[in-house]
């Protein structure tokens, strides 16, 4: 008599936006094994034809409270791209900054208020308040702490106000940039190292899996690329290849499957994954020494084919960010901050391509503008969409193993999950993208 | 004195909302959690929750007649429900889509018509049942947040002033979109955010909805006339977080 399995997760819980697991094991037979996306669909790509180029990145950065200013951003870039606006160094400078207090805000939410549960043993946050007081308060310091940088240079972090095409619409005071160097000095360095020290003690409790597949990140010639780049894939192999941006349309492959309400994607295997892993694998070599040096410490090396390890990559990534937000804010306080007025669009009644790294993987925006400067449509290509059939292909190869290693029911499930929380998914961004030009 | 229990819950939105709340800092964050025990948070924890409800925080659109069931549940069993953000609030941004017809198609192509795509019109939670109090904004503003939660944690009635985005601007000073040669919502739209927009160098667009009896087509003639604004453009301008409070809908 072979084994009975009935996992139904419905819905996934700490993760952002709706996602089902359904397994089904009859006699030992694997029936069913579906990861699902039941998230109500939000139409963006529709809602942003007629409206004026002033307004897209406004509507669009609203895909996404977690990843606003990364929307914002890819948004600005695509419409000065297509408008013809040409960035001052200073603006690109600032973006910069702001991309990796993005990265460092949100890396530290998952990690440590959705995944260390887990590693923990425990369901939430909250039972870790009378048990990891100390933690706790760590985790919600630097949470804030990436609020502060972010909110600094973009007004707000969700939905921010001052990253507008052209530029900025308004600075912060040098006082205000030391105050957050002088923090970043006194108390958040010390935060992070007690952290990692924490983070260190459970790495060991990460699951062992092996998937190889491709990842796909933006690749930068002079950094470790999260604000500009090409398209680049890495292969099992270690092979890699590069598109330009305007190709992204023929690396992304959408396509709608009947469990989900997100397309999927795919490009040279069936799947790929996108993500801090994907960077990590991509661009090791960009990575500042200190960021290689935690690396080394929780045992991750490129090429890695292991997707809960996407976790450590988000840890990596944490210390790249930080060190780099460090040396923004001392080049500011260095060289001051210029009231610059917006760069204004050179051309109108064309289009255009943008994309940044958010932390969740590759994000591409992409709009049509008419003679007047009205968007006329567009295409929004969110990275969880992207990570859902690399999602579902590991299931299909984790499940088997699990069944011959005899795991529980309830142990399959907890892993089940923790895969699924390992990519970070944004689902309720995932359903919003819209495709002009539909792919057969 | 025991802990309120309370839940939240969320429907078609960012989740920007719930983000929010992890923004509050050390401080208020373990604040709140002195006076409240959180029973259920799909994006926070895994634990859920049939009992009954103190205060059940509602986030997000009701675009589908399928959310309608759960809405009643959660009115069921909640002693107090109160929703926040502009999407749960107003519709939000997610209603400019009432306004087109061929949405699902623009979106999904052949594949529209695949039942799990159904979508309706995107509606705020008080269309389906009962709200008792609303936290406006895209995103909340945390400070009326904690402000509405505190009052309601010490039985008290919250009062919310009915001012406009354009007096809270002329309180911190804050130089007029028009005299910029922009354009700007704040004469019409509700206030008690603050106006962080126009201070950041950015026209209000309303987030929080309108005011009270706000006189849309003055909007739309100051938008055309101050601004420069062609009319087609004055008049989807005052719409894009405000499709369902207007009369031309």
């Amino acid at each position: 008599m072979g084994k009975n399995i009935d996992i139904n997760v419905n819905h996934i819980t700490r993760v952002e936006g709706h996602g089902n697991i359904v397994v089904n094991v009859s006699d030992g037979t694997i029936e069913k094994c579906e990861w699902q996306v039941p998230e109500a669909p939000r139409f963006f790509e529709s809602m942003i034809r007629g409206r004026h180029y002033s307004e897209v990145a406004r509507i669009t950065s609203r895909i996404c409270g977690i990843c606003s200013i990364g929307h914002t951003l890819a948004s600005c870039k695509a419409t000065e791209d297509a408008l013809g606006i040409e960035l001052t160094e200073q603006s690109w400078k600032l973006r910069r900054i702001l991309k990796h207090a993005e990265t460092f805000d949100s890396h530290v939410v998952h990690l440590l208020f959705l995944v260390a549960p887990d590693l923990l043993g425990v369901k939430s946050v909250f039972p870790l308040l009378p048990t990891h007081p100390e933690t706790v308060k760590q985790a919600l310091r630097l949470k804030n702490f990436g609020h502060v940088v972010g909110s600094l240079l973009a007004g707000r972090t969700t939905h921010p106000t001052r990253p507008v095409p052209g530029g900025f619409s308004s600075y912060p005071t040098l006082d205000e940039v030391k105050a957050a160097r002088e923090r970043l000095e006194n108390e958040v360095v010390k935060d992070w190292d007690a952290i990692v020290q924490t983070l260190a003690s459970v790495a060991g409790q990460i699951p062992t899996f092996d998937r190889p597949t491709e990842y796909m990140a933006l690749h930068d010639s002079v950094e470790y690329g999260l604000y500009d780049g090409c398209i680049q894939t890495v292969m099992p192999d270690g092979s890699k290849q590069q598109w330009p941006l305007d190709d992204y349309l023929s690396v992304t492959n959408e396509f709608v499957v009947p469990t989900s309400t997100a397309k999927h994607t795919r490009n040279k295997l069936p799947s790929y994954m996108a993500g801090a892993l994907a960077r990590f694998n991509n661009n090791y070599d960009q990575l500042r020494p200190e960021a290689k040096a935690i690396a080394q410490t929780l045992g991750l090396q490129p090429q890695c084919h292991n997707p809960y390890m996407n976790n450590v990559a988000q840890v990596v990534e944490i210390v790249h960010s930080l060190h780099t937000v460090k040396e923004g804010l001392d080049d500011l306080i260095a060289n001051g901050i210029e009231d610059q007025p917006l760069a204004k669009p050179t051309r109108f009644d064309s289009e255009g391509f943008g994309a940044v790294e958010v932390p969740r993987g590759i994000l591409f925006h992409n709009y049509q503008y008419d003679k007047e400067g009205f968007c006329t449509g567009g295409n929004c290509i969110i990275p969880t969409n992207q990570n859902h059939g690399n999602i579902q292909f590991d299931f299909d190869k984790l499940v088997p193993e699990m069944l011959n290693k005899d795991m529980t029911q309830d142990e399959m499930r907890l892993h089940l999950e923790m895969l699924v929380r390992a990519y970070d998914p944004c689902i309720s961004c995932s359903t919003h993208y819209l495709d002009v030009e539909f792919k057969e | 004195m025991s802990k309120a229990k309370v839940a939240f819950f969320d429907f078609a939105s960012c989740e920007g909302c719930q983000i929010e709340l992890t923004n509050l800092g050390e401080e208020v964050f373990l604040g709140l959690l002195d006076h409240l025990e959180i029973v259920e948070f799909r994006e926070a924890m895994s634990e859920k929750t049939t009992d009954p409800i103190d205060i059940a925080f509602i986030e997000g659109s009701f675009t589908r007649e399928s959310d309608r069931a759960r809405l009643q549940s959660i009115r069921a069993r909640a002693n107090t429900v109160v929703t926040y953000g502009a999407c749960a609030c107003t519709g939000g941004i997610n209603a400019l889509k009432n306004h087109q017809s061929d949405y699902l198609i623009n979106v999904y192509g052949k594949d529209a018509m695949s039942p799990q795509l159904d979508s309706q019109k995107a509606l705020p939670i008080s269309a389906a049942i009962k709200v008792d109090y609303q936290v406006h904004g895209c995103p909340v503003s945390m400070k009326e947040f904690v402000y509405i939660v505190s009052h309601l944690l010490h039985g008290k009635e919250p009062v919310i002033l009915d001012q406009s985005v354009c007096a809270e601007c002329k309180k911190r000073e804050t130089v007029c979109r028009y005299t910029q040669g922009d354009h700007c919502m704040g004469m019409v739209a509700r206030g008690g955010c603050g106006a962080p927009c126009p201070a950041d160098g950015v026209p209000c667009e309303a987030c929080r909805g309108l005011m009270p009896d706000a006189n849309e087509k003055a909007l739309v003639k100051v938008l055309q006339e101050k601004a420069g604004l062609a009319k087609e453009w004055a008049e989807t301008k005052s719409r894009m977080y405000t499709a369902n409070l207007r009369s031309d809908k």
